[in-house]
């Protein structure tokens, strides 16, 4: 069972829809912690501010809950968009820890002499490259585009948990991977063939 | 720079779709679920679905529909029409919208626009700006899918609705509409020249070398169509259509 994290934040019946569309009918939104922990993956959303979503887990009462499963039991687990940057240790935009799952931070785009006219959020679609091999990414097209919406993005601190990069001024942190943790800074559900694939290698490689 | 989204516009009434002219004589073109479908093979950057008689039939945004169109929206998806308050937009988004576009409400007063940007993010507040010009040349914005004119001027509203947190602009000539005689592009650079936010050109397209006049000459960050995408030939014969990624091609490149 598939189950996606509702903690207030985040469109979670659009990823659902694409869990369907990726042949997987069982998925769940679910807050409930008996179904979060017989999940056999998990998936974390997220739309808005940094904090907010870390309020809101907190609030859930899941953190403990979801450390053990993804810390220690292992599963896999997708985090998307503010999904993703709530696995890492603190953000530029708030001041409560984040997760801390995966060694990286995640700092706000700067406008700055070499790209003055940089327009945040990065909102739209962008290519990625990819740095790694994964099972995440595999039958992934050369001119894989994906929908991004963001005003932060995720720097890793150990350069092999980054899995795709993209450009919007700098090249930034698309995704991350490290372990059975995986981060997507760009929406899958809503990137066409190119996120169904990943979404299709997220259920049946992992 | 990322590349330029084209965004095919949709209108529906009651539980169909629909295509005016200049925001009038709406026809029944066929089925909306339909259309999804069929811009969701082609890969289409963005869609906005505007519902054009909720507003006018003091309606509440038809959930139901929205979720329909949702389930099949694999792309980002913007929905309008009838909406009023904060409650009404969460539950939007909860169906699988990604942005709102906001027209009469953001009119009397910007608190929806501010709340909503505040508590979802601007990324996701739309407003769209419907303007057309009087019998004197002066050109004016319209409320209410073009119905009512509020005489506001559109550069003024428009740098209001970036104060107040709108992510971005949905630029709507209605002279325009439907006429592919071209976008309104002087108007459309006076408010580009005056926000920072993007502004999604829209009325009027024809083809490929509207959307890059829009770009390049009106200041636009995206560019929408709805007749565009929706007709063939001269007759007008129904047939969903996008561009073909030689023109993506094209217009990206320059």
């Amino acid at each position: 069972m598939v189950v996606i994290i509702d903690y207030g934040v985040g469109n979670s019946t659009s990823i659902k829809n694409m869990l369907r569309k990726a042949g997987c009918a069982q998925s769940v939104i679910s807050s409930n912690p008996d179904e979060i922990s017989k999940a056999t993956k998990l998936i974390l959303p997220g739309v808005g501010a940094f904090d907010m979503g870390m309020e809101n887990l907190h609030k859930s009462g899941l953190v403990e809950l979801l450390n053990r499963r993804v810390l220690e039991e292992k599963i896999p687990i997708l985090g998307i968009c503010l999904g993703a940057q709530l696995l890492t240790k603190s953000s530029e935009e708030g001041t409560m820890p984040g997760l801390g799952w995966v060694d990286a931070t995640t700092l706000r785009f700067q406008v700055d002499d070499e790209n003055k006219n940089l327009k945040i959020p990065n909102m739209g679609w962008c290519d990625v490259s990819m740095q790694k091999e994964s099972r995440f990414i595999l039958d992934l097209p050369a001119d894989s585009r994906f929908y991004f919406v963001h005003s932060y993005h995720i720097v890793c601190r150990d350069k092999a948990d980054v899995l795709l990069t993209a450009k919007h001024g700098i090249t930034f942190t698309a995704a991350i991977e490290k372990e059975n943790i995986i981060g997507a800074q760009f929406h899958p559900e809503k990137s066409h063939k190119f996120g169904l694939t990943l979404f299709k290698n997220f259920i049946s490689n992992y | 720079m990322g590349r330029i989204r084209v965004i095919p516009v949709l209108l529906v009434k009651g539980s169909g779709l629909y295509k005016g002219v200049k925001f009038k004589n709406h026809t029944y073109i066929g089925d909306p679920i339909n259309a999804v479908k069929i811009f969701n093979d082609k890969e289409v950057d963005e869609l906005i679905v505007i519902d054009i008689g909720a507003t006018l039939g003091n309606k509440v945004p038809d959930f139901s529909l929205i979720s329909r169109i949702a389930g099949e929206a694999f792309m980002p998806l913007g929905y309008g029409g009838g909406i009023k308050s904060l409650d009404q937009i969460k539950r939007i988004f909860y169906e699988g919208v990604e942005k709102v576009v906001i027209n009469t409400s953001a009119h009397n007063s910007t608190a929806l626009i501010e709340s909503a940007a505040k508590t979802f993010g601007s990324q996701s507040v739309v407003v769209s700006i419907d303007i057309k010009k009087n019998l004197f040349g002066k050109i004016e914005v319209y409320t209410h899918s073009g119905t009512i004119n509020t005489h506001k001027d559109p550069v003024q509203f428009a740098k209001e609705m970036e104060s107040a947190g709108a992510g971005e602009l949905f630029f709507q000539s209605i002279d325009k509409d439907g006429t592919f005689a071209g976008y309104d592009l002087p108007t459309l650079k006076k408010i580009t020249d005056k926000v920072s936010i993007p502004v999604i050109a829209g009325c009027g397209a024809s083809g490929l070398e509207d959307f890059k006049m829009a770009i390049s000459e009106g200041g636009a960050s995206a560019v929408a169509a709805g007749s565009l995408f929706v007709f063939v030939g001269k007759t007008k014969g129904v047939l969903i259509n996008y561009l073909s990624n030689n023109e993506i091609n094209q217009l990206n490149n320059g």
